[in-house]
C-alpha cells in the first residue's frame, strides 16, 4: 500500500523539458516509475523519451489520467506551475524545486487549501519514494529495498542516509517533506498517513532545528500515533541566530533548538538517536522485536 | 537577511509607512552636520542588528549638533552584544505620548501571515506577551487576500487601539503589509509604533527580514549586504555561492546538504570529545554540484582559516555522483598547490551512495598522502578528530 505514492501512480513531470527534468525523469523511469506525461508551455507535440509533453497540465491529465505531479521549473515559475496543478485537480503535486520565494509558497499553499483536492509536498524537497513500487522526485532508488519502515525527513541528504542505514530493513515510504519554512505536506500529515497505513510498522523522524514542526509532531505523536516512532534531529552543536542553508533552520532563544526538540519528542516515548547510525540501531533493535 | 533599522526604515519610506527624518552616518563629524541639519533636538542611535541597544547605551539624546557630535563619538565602535557599531542614525527626538507595537510575520505552523498589535509597545514587548499575552492581539492574515483595509481594521480594534488614532492605525498596517509583499518580506515589525502628543502615528523603530529567494526579483536589495559586519571567510564563500558559516573548531567540515552537514557537525563534535574538545570550524555544504572547482573553492575557504587542524569531506550522493566528488578533491588539492598553497592539513573523506565505489577507487588510486579514506560516518568524525587533536 505505502502512502502517498504506489504502484498504481501515474506521474506528470512539470519542466520535463529542462536539463533537470529530462535527467531525473529518466532516473525515475530506470527505478520502475511509471512516468506518463511531460508538461513544458509552448513544447506540446513533443516527446521525451517517448513520453508525450504537453502545453499545459490540464490537457496532460485529460490524455493521460496523471494523477501525481513532480515539478522541476526553476523558481520564477514554480507558483504558475503549482496553481496550474491545483486548477487541474491532480492529488499530489510534489515541488522539487529549491529557492521559491516563500510568499510565493504561501500563496500556492493557500490556493491549494482553498481548492481542497491537491495535497503538495515541498517545495524545496527530494520527493516521495516507495522503493520498488514508484519513485517521484530525486531520491536516488537504489539506495534501498521495500520494506516496512516508514521516513519523514526536512532533509534530502539525511534522507538517504537513514534509507542507507535501514537498508537492511527497508521502507514502505520515505517522504522528503523539504526544510523552507512553508511546506506543504508536514511532519504530521506523513505520521498520520503511516499510522493508517497496513503497510508500515514503524516510523523513522528525521528533524533539524529551527521552528517548532517537531514539537508539534511530538504533541501529535501522543494522541495519535500507535507505532513505535524513532526520531533524529540534527543541529545540536549549531550556534544560535545562524541560518545553516535551509530558510528555515534559524533558531531563537530556546524554541527551537535541538536539545528542545529532542526533549519534546522524548517526554511522549519517540526514542531519540544521537547520531544517525545511533538511530538507525534504535530502529534496528525495534523492527527486530515485532 | 536582517535589515539596519535605517534600511528598514528607507524601506518604510518608500512605501509610505511614516517615519521621522534622519541620516546615517559613520563619523562624529557627519553626525553634527546632521544634527545641524534636523535642527531640532536629536536622537543618535547605534545601528547593529541586535535587540537592547538603548539598555546598552547605543541610543542617546543630544540637545545640539556638538551634543550629537560626542555622543556618536561615545557610540561609534561600541560592542553591542558582540557587534560592532559602524554607523549611527542621526534622527529627530519624536515626543512620545504612547508607545505602540505591531508586526506581520510568517505563521510557520499554521503556514500563512500573522498580524500581531499591541496598545502596550516600546522596550518591554517581549515580557507583555509573555505575561499578558491578551494585551497582545494576534490575528491569521490569509497570503491571498492580504492585508486589506477591513483586516487592518479587525487588526487595529482586536488591539484596542483608541479613536483618534484608529485610522492612522489602520493606513500604516496596510502600508506595512506593502512593505511584507512588494519587498518579500518574511517579517516587519515596528515597536515602538508611537503616538505623538498631536495625535500623529509614526515609525521610531523598525525590523525587516528579507527572504534571500527573492532576490532575483529585487535588483536594490543588494545594496542592503553588510560586508563590515560579515566575518570576512563568509564573505568570500557568498562570492563563490557557497553556503558556508564560520564557527570556532578545529575541524572543517564540507559536505553535501543542509541536513546531512548540520549531522555531520553533531558526530565531529560528539567524537571531538574524546580527543580533547575538538569541535566543528565551519558548516560549508557545496550542495549538488561537487565540482573540482567548488570542491577547491570549499576547501580554499576552509583552509584560509588558520584554526583548522583537519578537514572532513562527508558526502552521501543522492544526485551527486561520487566519481565527480573524488576527483572534485584530487583535482582540488592539484589547484591549491598550483595557485601557490599546497595543502599541508589532513583531509579525512567519506563517500556514500551515488558511485561511491568509483569515488574511492580514484581516490586510492591518487595516493595523496594527506587523503585518507574512512568507510562509515561515525569512523569518518573520530579520526577527524583524532588528526586535529594531534595538529593543534
Amino acid at each position: 500500500m505505502a502512502i502517498f505514492l504506489n504502484s498504481g501512480s501515474r506521474i506528470l513531470v512539470q519542466g520535463i523539458t529542462g536539463q533537470e527534468g529530462t535527467k531525473h525523469t529518466r532516473r525515475m523511469v530506470a527505478s520502475g516509475t511509471n512516468v506518463v506525461a511531460g508538461v513544458t508551455p509552448g513544447k506540446g507535440g513533443q516527446e521525451v523519451d517517448g513520453i508525450p509533453v504537453f502545453n499545459s497540465v490540464g490537457e496532460a491529465v485529460a490524455a493521460t489520467g496523471a494523477d501525481t505531479s513532480v515539478v522541476f521549473v526553476p523558481p520564477k515559475f514554480t507558483k504558475g506551475a503549482v496553481l496550474e496543478s491545483v486548477d487541474a485537480a491532480i492529488p499530489l503535486c510534489i515541488v522539487i524545486t529549491e529557492g521559491v520565494p516563500v510568499l510565493d509558497t504561501a500563496e500556492f499553499f493557500q490556493y491549494a487549501q482553498n481548492a481542497g483536492t491537491t495535497r503538495i509536498v515541498g517545495p524545496n524537497c527530494p520527493g516521495v519514494i516507495s522503493p520498488g513500487q514508484s519513485n517521484a522526485g530525486i531520491i536516488p532508488g537504489d539506495i534501498t529495498v521495500p520494506g516496512r519502515i516508514g521516513l519523514v525527513s526536512k532533509s534530502g541528504t539525511l534522507t538517504y542516509q537513514m534509507m542507507y542505514e535501514l537498508r537492511d530493513f527497508g521502507f514502505s515510504t520515505c517522504v522528503g517533506i523539504g526544510g523552507d519554512p512553508i511546506i506543504g505536506t508536514t511532519h504530521i500529515d506523513c505520521l498520520a498517513a503511516f499510522e493508517a497505513d497496513p503497510d508500515t510498522d514503524a516510523i523513522v523522524m528525521i528533524g533539524e532545528i529551527g521552528g517548532d514542526a517537531e514539537e508539534r509532531a511530538a504533541a501529535y505523536i501522543k494522541d495519535n500515533v500507535s507505532k513505535p516512532v524513532v526520531g533524529y534531529v540534527a543541529g545540536f552543536t549549531a550556534p544560535e541566530g545562524k541560518t545553516m542553508g535551509h530558510a528555515g533552520a534559524i533558531v531563537s532563544g530556546s524554541a527551537g533548538t535541538a536539545a528542545a526538540k529532542q526533549e519534546a519528542l522524548e517526554a511522549v516515548g519517540v526514542k531519540v538517536g544521537r547520531t544517525p547510525s545511533a538511530t538507525a540501531a534504535i530502529m534496528r533493535e525495534i523492527m527486530s522485536a515485532l | 537577511m536582517d535589515l539596519y533599522e535605517y534600511q528598514a526604515k528607507h524601506l518604510f519610506g518608500v512605501h509610505g509607512v511614516p517615519v521621522v527624518p534622519g541620516e546615517v552616518c559613520t563619523t562624529p563629524e557627519a553626525a553634527h552636520e546632521a544634527a545641524r541639519k534636523i535642527g531640532t533636538t536629536v536622537v543618535v542611535k547605534a545601528q547593529v542588528k541586535a535587540g537592547g541597544r538603548g539598555k546598552a547605551g547605543g541610543v542617546k539624546l543630544a540637545e545640539s549638533p556638538d551634543e550629537a557630535q560626542a555622543r556618536a563619538a561615545d557610540i561609534l565602535g561600541m560592542d553591542i552584544k558582540g557587534h560592532t557599531v559602524h554607523r549611527v542614525l542621526v534622527t529627530e527626538a519624536a515626543e512620545i505620548a504612547d508607545e505602540y507595537y505591531v508586526s506581520f510575520l510568517l505563521d510557520r505552523a499554521n503556514r500563512c501571515y500573522l498580524a500581531m498589535a499591541s496598545v502596550e509597545g516600546g522596550m518591554e514587548i517581549e515580557e507583555v506577551a509573555a505575561t499578558k499575552p491578551e494585551a497582545l492581539a494576534k490575528i491569521r492574515v490569509d497570503a491571498l487576500e492580504g492585508c486589506t483595509p477591513e483586516k487592518a481594521a479587525e487588526i487595529a480594534d482586536a488591539a484596542n487601539f483608541p479613536a483618534e488614532v484608529r485610522d492612522q492605525v489602520i493606513v500604516v498596517l496596510e502600508k506595512l503589509w506593502d512593505v511584507l509583499v512588494k519587498e518579500d518580506a518574511t517579517l516587519v515589525e515596528v515597536n515602538p509604533l508611537v503616538r505623538t502628543p498631536d495625535n500623529r502615528i509614526v515609525a521610531l523603530d523598525g525590523k525587516v527580514t528579507l527572504d534571500g529567494n527573492a532576490d532575483y526579483r529585487h535588483a536594490s536589495h543588494t545594496d542592503f549586504i553588510d560586508h563590515e559586519s560579515a566575518d570576512a571567510l563568509e564573505l568570500r564563500a557568498a562570492e563563490f555561492d557557497l553556503n558556508y558559516v564560520k564557527l570556532s573548531g578545529q575541524v572543517g567540515v564540507i559536505g553535501n546538504g543542509a541536513g546531512l552537514v548540520m549531522s555531520t557537525l553533531d558526530v565531529v563534535a560528539y567524537a571531538g570529545e574524546e580527543f580533547g574538545g575538538m569541535k566543528p570550524a565551519n558548516f560549508l555544504d557545496i550542495g549538488g554540484g561537487a565540482s573540482a572547482e567548488v570542491m577547491a573553492n570549499g576547501l580554499d575557504i576552509i583552509l584560509g582559516d588558520p584554526e583548522v587542524k583537519a578537514v572532513l569531506v562527508n558526502v552521501f550522493g543522492g544526485i551527486t555522483a561520487c566519481d565527480a566528488v573524488a576527483n572534485g578533491v584530487v583535482q582540488a588539492i592539484a589547484m591549491l598547490e598550483s595557485r601557490g598553497a599546497p595543502v599541508t592539513k589532513p583531509i579525512v573523506c567519506r563517500i556514500d551512495g551515488n558511485n561511491a565505489i568509483e569515488g574511492r577507487r580514484i581516490l586510492t588510486e591518487a595516493a595523496l598522502p594527506i587523503v585518507e579514506l574512512v568507510e562509515t560516518m561515525d569512523d569518518a568524525a573520530r579520526r577527524v578528530a583524532q588528526l586535529a587533536a594531534q595538529g593543534a
